[in-house]
């Protein structure tokens, strides 16, 4: 039981991560094509300064939990998967440090060096992390001491590369929208045909990557076996179709619940058809990671618990307040600096 | 190279690198509250600049404190992962536990902080850097406690080939951790104290803001004086600690061979590993050692030769580090007392003022070579006693490690110098005048 419960909260923490931090990293990504000038610039890095950092702790979590709750799940995941796993580390600092080094020389060379670092650092995890959890859904080539029997290239399979345009699309979409609501005049207009012109694009990845799941993976075989979780997936299609209801009706903040529900539903689409494994092995199922066989001991799992239980509810009153209290779009004060 | 070497070189980087901002984030986070109080308080405008000006070059050195922190995280799973799987029951749970309790707090109160000053109440804007601090020196805590379990693991049991937490209130509460967590805290607030000093001075030399770095310089030394004495006396019982859990960390920080009772301190010496002996061996005070050891001047002291070559740690890194740290924490008293004896007259002794400027990096130094003392004193082992650090690494290919590495030390090398570059242009351009 306990186990099964922090299956599911590893789930969670994932697909908030996702959320949260997906608005930034579709945002960041889209920098170059919705941003025509310094000023608009300015209000794409101060779109997500206040968030970024608060979102990717997220990610740490979802890291810490695993390394936590599924030990030896941390272990396998982070080692076999070192390349891009190292590739998202490398391009998570670029990204980070670019909102903090951009503004503090003023010339324009300095600007378009963390420019591009942040478009960089922020695609690239997009990218990887859709090919990474796509290849966890299809299963990893993991012998029984859980070693990759293959290398980068194993991972860029037609699948997983699906799985990666998906979430770059997904965090696209998303991201355009909060831009939307950060911003005002030529540019929110920008931000606001750029989600509905992806969007076409983003719903035939969706279902092409559903359909896919059914041939390539064993993911459906929990639904067939339990048809409440249809409501996942479902989620993920009236999310979809529910952003580009509310883009039409230029509803931005509905639009970006829409898509972050869509977000959402993907993400547990695709965890609820893996459990109880957390990592499958394609090779043998006797090798496969599961809430079970690499669990934590029952009394590091219940001290967890506790902890979880009472903080994770105080961090979201937290940062829902801090989202409140920056909602407002970007304004540039007298001397043409952005304002909060 | 082989893939341990490899992995190890790249964990040393990687910690020593994020270690460079750790301190500053931990002290100057204090600081920067403590001018915004008085601020709050007493409505003076130059503490309101203090706040902003001190608190820009905080921003500076936090960010980079946070992207190198990721690295250690994701290091564990990628290049140590027979380590993780074997412990993370327990380090794994105070890592969950750090990002939960203290690390969201910090990252989204630091925003508040930045972009708030005029959308948040003063009040709560004053909350937000007090949340800061307190939530960095929180997470210190999480962290520490997990590196002193690998010092002296505690509350556990092995069971199916891994360490599982049997007592977590005796792994958070032990004293390693709790001693761990007193001498990096205020090993990092004696840098961020010089760092404020040595600042101010420069400034000071310039005649620039006399009256408001005056201020920034008198916060700053007290700060230093007072957690540098403390560092004394808790340094000592660290060591006395350190004699009583991890006896041969301890003869290699004294290159200390035979055992002995009432064994002295030599105040020259030269350790000669492969001879087992000392090469250079003077000015001996007896029975210093033991005494500082153990509380009693016949105490017998244990020598590194008691342990086989393979469970000792190298003898004369550990040794010099240990001996330069302390060398360096007496000065930063001397230092920080002259400061504070002179405090009024400041601009009478230039030549201090420059010593203080010179001194900025002393600090960080000594923080350096106390995570030398700590971690390569523990070698060979990873977790002391239970793990040895050649079973914990994860099996990858050489070539995958290489590159990494040299990507990090390009990568780092560039954070490294964009922060210092920074860090002097805002440190010598001053307060904004507004």
């Amino acid at each position: 039981m306990l186990e099964t419960i922090w299956f599911a909260l590893w789930g969670v923490l994932w697909a908030v991560y996702f959320v949260l931090d997906g608005f930034d990293l579709g945002l960041g990504s889209l920098m170059p094509v919705v941003a025509k000038g310094e000023r608009d610039r300015r209000v794409v890095v101060n779109a997500m300064g206040p968030f970024w950092d608060g979102n990717e702790v997220w990610l740490i979590t979802a890291g810490g939990v695993t390394f936590a709750a599924f030990p030896r799940v941390y272990a396998v995941m982070f080692s076999s998967l070192y390349t891009p796993l190292m590739l998202l580390l490398f391009a998570l600092i670029l990204r980070g440090i670019s909102f903090e080094f951009r503004g503090k020389v003023d010339s324009p060379g300095w600007r378009a060096v963390w420019d591009a670092t942040l478009v960089i650092g922020s695609f690239l995890p997009a990218l990887l992390l859709g090919v990474a959890f796509a290849n966890i859904f299809k299963g990893l080539p993991l012998d029984a001491q859980g070693i990759l029997q293959g290398n980068l290239l194993t991972l860029l399979n037609p699948y997983g590369l699906l799985g990666g345009v998906l979430f770059v699309l997904l965090f696209l979409v998303h991201g355009a929208i909060w831009l939307a609501i950060k911003s005002d005049g030529a540019l929110q207009g920008r931000a606001r045909r750029t989600a509905s012109l992806l969007w076409p694009v983003l719903a035939v990845a969706a279902v092409a990557f559903l359909v896919a799941s059914w041939f390539v993976t064993p993911l459906y075989a929990n639904y067939l076996r339990m048809p409440l979780l249809w409501v996942l997936p479902l989620m993920a299609v009236a999310g979809l179709v529910l952003t580009r209801v509310f883009l039409a009706a230029g509803s931005d903040w509905q639009a970006w619940f829409a898509s972050a529900a869509a977000i959402l539903g993907a993400t547990w689409f695709g965890v609820a058809g893996l459990y109880p494994a957390l990592l499958p092995s394609s090779l043998d199922p006797a090798n496969s990671l599961t809430a079970f066989n690499a669990a934590s001991s029952p009394l590091t799992l219940k001290i967890m618990l506790g902890v979880a239980l009472c903080m994770v509810p105080i961090v979201i009153a937290y940062q829902a307040w801090v989202y409140v209290t920056f909602r407002a779009p970007i304004a540039f004060d007298k001397k043409g600096e952005p304002a909060y | 190279m082989e893939v341990l070497t490899l992995s190890r070189i790249q964990f040393a980087v990687a910690t020593y690198f994020h270690f460079l901002f750790v301190p500053l984030t931990l002290g100057l986070s204090v600081l920067t509250a403590i001018m915004q109080t008085v601020w709050y308080r007493t409505g003076d405008e130059d503490y309101r600049r203090m706040t902003r000006f001190w608190g820009k070059l905080f921003l500076i050195n936090f960010a980079i404190g946070v992207v190198t922190g990721l690295t250690l995280e994701f290091q564990f799973g990628t290049n140590w992962s027979r380590y993780s799987a074997y412990v993370g029951d327990i380090f794994g749970s105070l890592l969950a536990i750090e990002a939960t309790v203290a690390f969201f707090l910090e990252s989204t109160f630091i925003a508040v902080w930045f972009f708030g000053w005029n959308r948040v109440s003063k009040k709560v804007h004053l909350l937000s850097i007090w949340l800061v601090a307190v939530a960095s020196n929180l997470s210190a805590f999480w962290i520490l406690a997990a590196n002193a379990w690998m010092q002296h693991p505690v509350g556990y049991t092995v069971n199916g080939g891994r360490a599982e937490l049997q007592n977590f209130v005796a792994v958070v509460t032990q004293r390693y951790a709790l001693f761990q967590f007193a001498h990096t805290v205020s090993g990092a607030f004696v840098l961020a104290g010089f760092f404020v000093a040595g600042i101010s001075a420069w400034h000071l030399l310039r005649r620039h803001e006399v009256a408001l770095f005056t201020r920034s310089f008198t916060l700053g030394i007290t700060f230093a004086l007072i957690f540098s004495l403390f560092e004394v006396f808790q340094g000592h019982l660290n060591a006395a600690l350190v004699s009583e859990l991890q006896p041969v960390k301890l003869a290699a920080m004294e290159a200390h061979w035979e055992t002995q009772a009432g064994a002295p301190i030599y105040l020259v010496q030269w350790p000669d590993e492969a001879g087992e002996r000392n090469r250079v061996q003077l000015l001996g005070i007896p029975p210093i050692l033991s005494f500082l050891a153990y509380s009693s001047a016949d105490a017998t002291v244990r020598g590194l030769r008691e342990w086989p070559a393979d469970e000792r740690p190298p003898v004369l890194p550990v040794f010099l580090a240990f001996r330069a740290m302390v060398g360096l924490g007496v000065l930063f008293i001397a230092l920080s007392a002259f400061g504070f004896w002179k405090r009024k007259r400041l601009t009478d002794y230039r030549w201090y003022l420059r010593a203080m400027v010179l001194a900025i990096p002393l600090p960080y130094v000594a923080n350096e070579l106390g995570w030398t003392v700590a971690e390569l004193g523990r070698q060979p082992w990873i977790v002391y006693g239970l793990m040895r650090t050649r079973d914990a690494v994860s099996p990858l290919a050489p070539g995958q490690v290489l590159t990494t590495l040299v990507g990090f030390i390009l990568v780092y090398g560039l954070l490294g110098a964009v922060d210092v570059y920074l860090l002097a242009k805002y440190a010598r351009r001053g307060p904004a005048a507004e």
